[in-house]
């Protein structure tokens, strides 16, 4: 249960721009046990999604590397299953389809096809899915379709659930609602999850460690909190909880203290308001 | 009282309002034909050409009506002569089973109507090739970035390029390549679906590497941890995302195709449309022009029946409609 699962060493990611190589990370390690719930938090830009990115394979680290059980990462791999912020569900495919495509990919030697409806069925149950089996994305909330990509994703049986900003798309009854599901289903099944996200109480809540970002260019580490609260956690009675509040402080005075990012609103690099391309993405798909 | 007068509203309001609905559906497009027809014909009369007055359009609705009396009048002959052609053959086999049999073809011109049988069928087959190439080589196109580099100044140069220009080098290369003593298809044909083919198939090979090339990224994201294989990435991501270009691309494709192949036929005089119009022109009797202009309605008509056929499948096939 101690052994170091995932090890991340070294890491720098360089982009090649036309003003010369732009330094994303800088030096970034961390060692995640196995079960552990991981969240990075950090401003706008300061490389989380890269850290995740890398993680799951869809880049490539300049200098160092990333090891998942004892095997260096370098491609994409279902055992890192992604769950993506606007949920990236096929639109042509029904919500059971979107399942069955990651269920045949990754079990279609080991599964028989009795075996692979019921897996795909348990899994939309697990996230009270199973009613909207047959409906398109397009016909179902954001929240749902949410909850199917957590269901795809998951379905994949991966040794680690990489969630980028999973719930940032959602309104905050829908995004509350979602965070206990994925408590209750991360307390069933004790996954290794590393989750990208913006929101301090969402951090504190889910998290058995939140490692802080600084800003970049050239961001690495910066402080990893342990979240040592019992769970099942209950968002209502933590809120009055005096190490939960104090978890919080510590989180909000890291972001806008220590790292407070001083940028007008108005020079902003427009990649890095992380929400309106990404919707308008979706919106083209 | 209020309750009287939201009953009249009711009464009176909402089916005026419904009705409005209607006539705009309806009544305005009507009323566009109409005026139409008007202006039509009260400026035929004026225009004097050496045929006589341009035709208006009691005239054309006339000489529709006399084209298709000459259809049935020939398919009645034609029954006639294979009725007798057949009774005749039947007698010599009586007489002498070994007897030499030939069965001939009606030998009478085609009508109207076969000929735009005979355009219909040539602009769909040099369609169907056009889109058997285009949409593979889209794809191609639309996923590999040096692919795209490669033929992209191609498509820009050819896609311009008329079919008339075409035309004397796809006739030169059939009659020279295409030899054969019992050919499956006329020579004609083939020249006017290869021409069809040549110039209709740009945008479909646009649309469809377009569309390939703008796979939302996420999606291809998912398909790289899913580590799909390359067919099995084509055949369930690439494919279905971009259907609803591609079909963009048929759409305009069809009806290039179409404006094509009358041009197509008239300049090669292979049976069809445009074989019409070119005949009545040479002909140059008073009701030619009538005649040509039953032609333009009904090329006209077609088209939008066409690009109408391709919206209906368009809506079974694509998962965005």
């Amino acid at each position: 249960m101690n052994k170091t699962h995932l090890e991340l060493t070294g890491v720098e990611m360089a982009f090649d721009t036309p003003k010369g190589p732009f330094v994303a990370l800088d030096n970034v390690n961390l060692k995640i046990r196995k079960g552990e719930f991981v969240s990075l938090i950090g401003h706008s830009g300061c490389g989380k999604s890269t850290v995740l990115n890398i993680v799951a394979g869809l880049l490539q680290a300049s200098k160092g590397g990333c090891v998942l059980n004892g095997h260096e990462v370098n491609a994409p791999g279902p055992e890192r299953a992604v769950v993506f912020q606007n949920h990236a569900l096929m639109p042509w495919l029904t919500v059971y389809e979107n399942v069955e495509l990651a269920v045949r990919q990754v079990f279609r030697k080991s599964m028989n096809r009795q075996a692979r409806k019921q897996w795909i069925t348990h899994n939309l149950e697990l996230v009270n899915m199973a009613h909207a089996a047959n409906k398109r994305p397009g016909e179902i909330s954001g929240g749902m379709a949410q909850r199917v990509g957590i269901a795809r994703a998951l379905a994949m049986k991966p040794s680690v659930l990489l969630m980028d900003e999973p719930f940032g798309a959602l309104d905050a009854l829908t995004r509350a609602h979602l965070q206990d599901s994925l408590m209750e289903i991360q307390q069933e099944l004790n996954n290794t999850v590393i989750m990208i996200t913006h929101d301090v109480d969402e951090a504190v809540l889910l998290s058995d460690r939140i490692i802080m970002m600084t800003n970049g260019p050239g961001a690495t580490v910066g402080e990893d909190l342990h979240i040592d609260l019992p769970r099942p956690r209950n968002r209502v009675t933590l809120a009055d909880d005096a190490r939960y509040v104090n978890y919080r402080q510590e989180v909000l005075s890291f972001l806008y203290e220590k790292q407070r990012k001083l940028e007008s609103l108005n020079n902003r690099r427009p990649g890095n308001t992380s929400a309106a391309p990404k919707t308008q993405a979706s919106a083209t798909a | 009282m209020t309750t009287f007068s939201t009953k009249w509203i009711h009464a009176v309001g909402v089916p005026s309002r419904d009705w409005l609905a209607q006539a705009q559906q309806l009544l305005l497009p009507l009323l566009g034909i109409l005026a139409f027809l008007g202006f039509w014909h009260l400026a035929a009369p004026q225009v004097q050409t050496s045929l006589g007055a341009f035709p208006g359009p009691v005239q054309v609705w006339e000489q529709g009506g006399q084209l298709w009396q000459e259809h049935t009048n020939q398919r009645e002959r034609a029954d006639k002569f294979l009725a007798l052609q057949e009774a005749r053959n039947a007698r010599l086999l009586a007489d002498n089973p070994e007897a030499d049999v030939r069965i001939r073809r009606y030998p009478g011109a085609p009508t109207f109507l076969d000929q735009v049988r005979t355009s219909l069928g040539t602009v769909l087959a040099g369609f169907a090739l056009a889109s058997l190439v285009a949409v593979p080589l889209g794809v191609m196109v639309g996923l590999n970035h040096y692919c795209q580099a490669a033929i992209n100044p191609l498509i820009q140069i050819f896609k311009p390029v008329s079919p008339l220009a075409w035309l004397p080098l796809v006739t030169m290369v059939v009659s020279a390549t295409y030899v054969s003593d019992d050919p499956m298809f006329e020579k004609s044909f083939v020249t006017s679906m290869i021409t069809v083919t040549l110039c209709s198939l740009w945008p479909t090979l646009i649309n469809t590497s377009v569309g390939v090339a703008a796979v939302s990224p996420d999606l291809m994201n998912v398909s790289r941890v899913l580590r799909l294989s390359f067919w099995t990435h084509v055949r369930k991501v690439v494919l279905p995302s971009s259907v609803p270009m591609i079909f963009t691309g048929l759409r305009v494709s069809l009806g290039i195709a179409w404006m094509v192949l009358i041009a197509a036929e008239m300049l090669a005089q292979s049976p069809g449309l445009g074989k019409f119009v070119w005949d009545e022109f040479q002909n140059g009797s008073s009701q030619s022009l009538s005649r040509i202009m039953v032609a333009v309605l009904a090329i006209g008509f077609i088209g939008f029946l066409l690009d109408r056929a391709m919206l209906l499948i368009q809506k079974k096939v694509a998962w965005n409609e």
